[in-house]
């Protein structure tokens, strides 16, 4: 009896960690979350339902039109910059460079970042920056639109701060976040992209994330 | 007994030869001291810590000639800030703005005496005395 007992913890205890690994996202899922019941084979089911990043319109440094679904498909990684920053941006795409360069060739990956001064930092102002900064392609698009868009997407979705404020240098509040998304739109991280550290674990994050979307679309 | 003997002639030795350092090498390490704080403060975010710049945006520091061919403007450059001129550093060349600063000249001397003494410079000492001679002379 005592032997079948044992068995027995071994077995439960196994196909615990069976399941763990196979339904357990390896990053979590951050931003509000809200419940939804649906019917399913006649039963009503609660299920969780995720925050994720609503419709947007922006232009790029090529003056492309992009909008939340030229992101359809895409693990992708936001940021909030403006050109003239002398704070933080530097250090930012110093750092956003590393990733860039990690995973420019890779299909299903991009990189994008909002400018919050869009008055200054036109098409033709972004262009120039992207072309200093040695970046090219479509991997990584610097977006420009409405300001006022800009910072809600900014503060509601990515759940970021994006302010004016001429106390500071370079007349602007924001925070040095690497937001991470996934091809469901929802947010898996975020990293100090001030902070070498952070950004390497970010690095790996993705590889991670572009893993587990990729697995989930073979199933 | 004997080993006793050398080590304690070692150590006197080297106290001797530490409290020799010269008082201008004493005040060239306060200066690079002070520099590098101030460096970090100021001057990091653009420049790096390692003086590297970044991509075609922000210039290096590690480029020799510049610094060594331009070592009196300098301190001008650090004091006003550069308005979108094309500085041309190791071929590259650099356009855009760097914010001026409000250091006093002891803090110019020092930041300056950082940074031509790191990133592969060595340039010596710039004095308080120098900047306060290099200010008068910015255009």
């Amino acid at each position: 009896m005592k032997k079948l007992t044992g068995a027995l913890f071994i077995i439960l205890l196994y196909t615990a960690c069976k399941f763990n690994a196979a339904d357990t996202p390896k990053l979590p899922i951050y931003g509000n979350r809200d419940t939804a019941s649906k019917v399913v084979n006649g039963k009503t089911v609660i299920d969780s339902v995720y925050q994720t990043i609503p419709s947007f319109k922006f232009v790029n440094q090529y003056g492309d039109s992009i909008t939340n679904k030229s992101l359809n498909g895409y693990v992708y990684v936001a940021d909030f910059f403006f050109t003239t920053c002398p704070s933080i941006c530097p250090i930012m795409h110093r750092n956003m460079l590393k990733v860039y360069d990690d995973y420019k060739n890779v299909s299903d990956f991009k990189i994008i970042s909002h400018t919050i001064d869009p008055k200054h930092d036109s098409v033709a102002v972004l262009k120039k920056y992207a072309d200093k900064l040695g970046i090219s392609g479509n991997s990584w698009w610097l977006l420009q639109g409405k300001k006022e868009e800009t910072y809600q997407l900014g503060e509601k979705s990515y759940l970021v701060a994006v302010k004016e404020d001429s106390g500071t240098p370079g007349g602007y509040v924001h925070q040095g976040w690497f937001v991470l998304i996934d091809k469901q739109k929802r947010i898996r991280g975020y990293y100090d992209g001030t902070d070498e550290k952070q950004v390497d674990k970010l690095r790996a994050d993705i590889k991670t994330l572009l893993a587990e979307t990729n697995t989930n679309i073979a199933q | 007994m004997k080993l006793r003997v050398i080590g304690a002639v070692a150590i006197l030795l080297s106290v001797i030869i530490a409290s020799c350092q010269s008082e201008e090498q004493q005040e060239f390490q306060r200066y690079y001291n002070g520099g590098k704080i101030i460096y970090e403060q100021r001057c990091q975010n653009c420049h790096s810590a390692k003086g590297e710049g970044l991509s075609n945006l922000i210039p290096p520091l590690t480029d020799a000639t510049y610094l060594k061919t331009n070592k009196a403007a300098l301190a001008c450059l650090v004091k006003y800030g550069i308005k979108e001129t094309i500085i041309t550093i190791n071929g590259k060349s650099y356009e855009g703005a760097m914010p001026a600063t409000d250091l006093a000249p002891v803090d110019i001397a020092k930041v300056l005496t950082y940074v031509t003494n790191s990133f592969g410079n060595k340039m010596g000492i710039v004095t308080s005395e120098q900047i306060d001679k290099d200010l008068l002379k910015c255009k």
